[in-house]
């Protein structure tokens, strides 16, 4: 797997690893944004491989951690309602709700059905007049141009049965809040290569500017996220802070315009609710107005009484580095994988699954 | 589906019926039942035993120790590239056999029908049972029909069970899987789980992947009849894939496994296919793959026992049984890192990003 196979290469991630270690001279904590680099660390086990000095916080960039549960049990309601095909991303059914998981709902009888890309929802709402077709629209920016595609598609068609249930969220809002926060000791970010393919990276200086701190734009493969790590390091031993782009490959200065063009036409930014963080200022997208016919909340003027989030998870501290999963009282207690109390503990990308699976042998690591 | 298939389609043409689906009455045990058997699974798995179209077969075996075995197969689609439910339900059933030390032999047959199923799509099912008996040299001796309204199956839902004669050399016990046994994976994996998800409704994507399903009822005894006791524990590694079974074992004995990414195959498209999906290969089906655990010393001999044969091709020893991180399977990946790999949690959900 050619373009793949090279930034998995065994002597590459060595060379990076050494370079890491000759540059740190001190601990720095750091933090990868997305949660497919989460994701690649744990797979690859990056975290032991990493010199002491370097703390990695698995920072919000999980859409399957931060949809808030009321949305997850709106989806929820509509995917139980007759004549409903709720459509979704597929790790997000095992995320619990209030009551339910869509995958609970899937048992109770409800149509839930797992797709690649939102257009399969349009054809199935093409094929199905008879029944409502519900996207569940999760994700960050990088999924936003899909999910606007499919209400262009469905507004051309004049389809009448399809919407979609968006919960996007935004990512240089989330580092803002993130380093809003006193508590937060983060001192460099890996930036979300995916997200940058369509946004861009120039909306990343004022956030380098205002918290002094080194952003560099990362993929996703071992190779990547190490040289991300070294090229923050070697900025924060200097004393400097600038935005650069280890992901150059992927990745242009401007984004892709045509992608950020659909965004623009079909959603406009808005105030979010993240789990486990809370409300952060205009750190998301809704369907415009021009659109509403293909938005869910309207359609169906969904109103869900707002739940708590169980009190015992501290899922918005560890999403913001201020404490480490393994701190909270409840993990590997109250709250598992097969139990969570919170999302980052559902999805693999989530930063406490991830330190649950860790740390089970973090104990023994040298005897591994 | 591959040539042969084909001609052996070709071979056996669909019997002259007068009626191209299924319906409540072919499961009503009258006329039409006997229609539908009679021209199809009768003719078609003829042998001294089925031909008496008895309740239950009277079969013959020798003393000793036997194996028996059942599962039920309600894969969706019922047919996929490299086999269809069919071929599955037989090969399975034998390789549950064969994991216990034993030759299969005997096995029954039970279809649950859903209203609707096309008679050409039964027959297509029935001539791929026939094949997949022929070439693991087992016998059907007796079955069942049943007809289930429309909404209240899928398809067709087909449960098999197996005896077969544990071969005298065996000695296949959990128990005896110690720490120093090596772990030895019978070919690449993940084949026969993105094969299905290839053409599964919704995520269709063209490929050439097929699956791997075939069976082990010549491989196995050769292995055991070679190596003997010093072959401790097999198991397939179907449902939950390779991990899985790794972590069965791992929780069941309290010791640790350690396997090596780099002595596992994934082929360069099942892999591709699996960055794409968002799915790990560790935890994909296989059909056609089992992972036996042996004594240090013979690893290497029974790598090149099963490499020799046509489906081991990328056999290999994977890992080892370990006193340490007792309860887990540990990989250590291709760049030198180390993580847990974990039981599947329910079904394997394919990853937003």
């Amino acid at each position: 797997m050619k373009y793949l196979s090279e930034y998995r290469n065994p002597e590459l991630v060595k060379k990076y690893l050494d370079e890491i270690r000759q540059a740190c001279t001190r601990p720095w904590m750091i933090m990868e944004v997305c949660g497919g680099q989460t994701h690649s660390i744990v797979k690859n086990g990056l975290l032991q491989l990493l010199p002491e000095e370097i703390t990695m916080v698995h920072g919000p960039g999980c859409p399957v951690c931060v949809t808030p549960m009321h949305l997850i049990d709106k989806a929820v309601y509509l995917a139980l309602k007759e004549k409903v095909i709720l459509c979704s991303f597929g790790d997000m059914l095992r995320v619990p709700g209030s009551t339910d998981s869509l995958l609970e709902a899937k048992s109770k009888g409800a149509d839930v059905r797992i797709l690649y890309s939102p257009l399969e929802a349009v054809k199935l709402a093409r094929e199905n007049p008879d029944k409502q077709v519900v996207f569940f629209a999760v994700g960050f920016e990088t999924t936003a141009p899909a999910n606007a595609l499919s209400v262009i598609h469905a507004h051309r068609e004049s389809l009448k049965n399809y919407a979609i249930l968006a919960s996007h969220v935004l990512v240089p809002p989330a580092i803002d809040a993130v380093m809003n926060d006193e508590m937060v000791k983060i001192q460099g970010f890996l930036a979300a290569g995916h997200v940058c393919t369509i946004m861009g990276i120039r909306e990343y200086q004022p956030l380098v500017d205002k918290y002094k701190v080194p952003i560099v734009v990362t993929g996703f493969e071992p190779v990547d996220i190490l040289h991300g790590i070294l090229m923050v390091v070697k900025q924060l031993e200097k004393g400097e802070f600038k935005l650069e782009n280890q992901y150059a490959r992927v990745v242009r200065p401007e984004g892709n315009p045509d992608a950020i063009k659909v965004i623009e036409e079909v959603f406009e930014i808005t105030d979010r609710e993240w789990r486990g963080v809370g409300n952060i200022p205009l750190s998301g997208y809704q369907v415009k107005a021009k659109y509403s016919e293909f938005d869910a909340n309207i359609k169906f003027s969904i109103k869900m009484p707002k739940v708590e989030e169980n009190p015992e998870c501290i899922a918005g501290q560890v999403l913001k580095g201020i404490k480490k999963p393994h701190e909270c009282p409840q993990f590997g207690k109250g709250c598992t994988p097969e139990r969570p109390l919170g999302a980052p503990m559902v999805s693999s990308e989530g930063a406490c699954a991830a330190y649950y699976h860790f740390s089970k042998i973090s104990g023994q690591l040298t005897e591994v | 589906m591959s040539d042969h298939r084909s001609i052996l389609s070709a071979s056996c043409p669909m019997p002259k019926l007068d009626f191209e689906i299924i319906t409540m009455g072919h499961g009503s045990g009258g006329l039409l039942t006997h229609k539908l058997l009679d021209a199809g699974v009768f003719d078609l798995l003829s042998n001294e035993f089925l031909d008496k179209q008895h309740d239950g077969a009277i079969v013959d075996v020798s003393a000793g120790k036997m194996a028996f075995t059942t599962d039920s197969y309600v894969v969706s689609p019922i047919f996929f590239p490299g086999g269809n439910i069919g071929e599955l339900a037989i090969n399975g059933t034998v390789n549950d056999l064969c994991m216990c030390g034993a030759k299969a032999e005997f096995i029954s047959l039970s279809f649950i029908i859903e209203e609707g199923l096309p008679v050409k799509d039964f027959w297509e099912i029935l001539i791929h049972i026939k094949q997949a008996c022929d070439l693991a040299g087992v016998k059907v001796v007796t079955g069942d029909t049943k007809v289930v309204e429309r909404g209240k199956g899928d398809k067709i839902f087909i449960n098999t069970s197996g005896i077969g004669k544990v071969l005298p050399d065996a000695s296949i016990d959990l128990d005896r899987v110690k720490p120093g046994d090596k772990v030895i994976i019978s070919n690449d994996i993940a084949k026969h789980g993105i094969a299905i998800m290839s053409v599964r409704e919704g995520l269709e994507f063209e490929s050439d992947i097929v699956s791997d399903t075939c069976h082990f009822n010549a491989i196995v005894p050769e292995l055991i009849s070679r190596f003997g006791e010093d072959i401790h524990f097999l198991r397939d590694a179907t449902r939950g894939g390779l991990s899985t079974i790794l972590n069965e074992v791992a929780q069941s004995l309290n010791k640790g496994i350690t396997i090596h990414q780099k002595a596992i195959t994934v082929d360069e498209s099942v892999s591709g296919a699996c960055e794409l999906l968002g799915l790990d290969p560790l935890y994909v089906a296989n059909e056609g793959v089992f992972v036996a655990f042996v004594k240090n010393s013979i690893a290497d001999h029974v790598v090149d026992k099963i490499r020799a044969w046509k489906n081991g091709s990328h056999a290999a020893v994977i890992g080892e049984v370990t006193e340490r991180h007792p309860g887990q399977v540990v990989l250590h990946s291709e760049i030198g890192g180390r993580r847990v790999v974990n039981m599947l949690l329910g079904e394997q959900l394919p990853r937003i990003c």
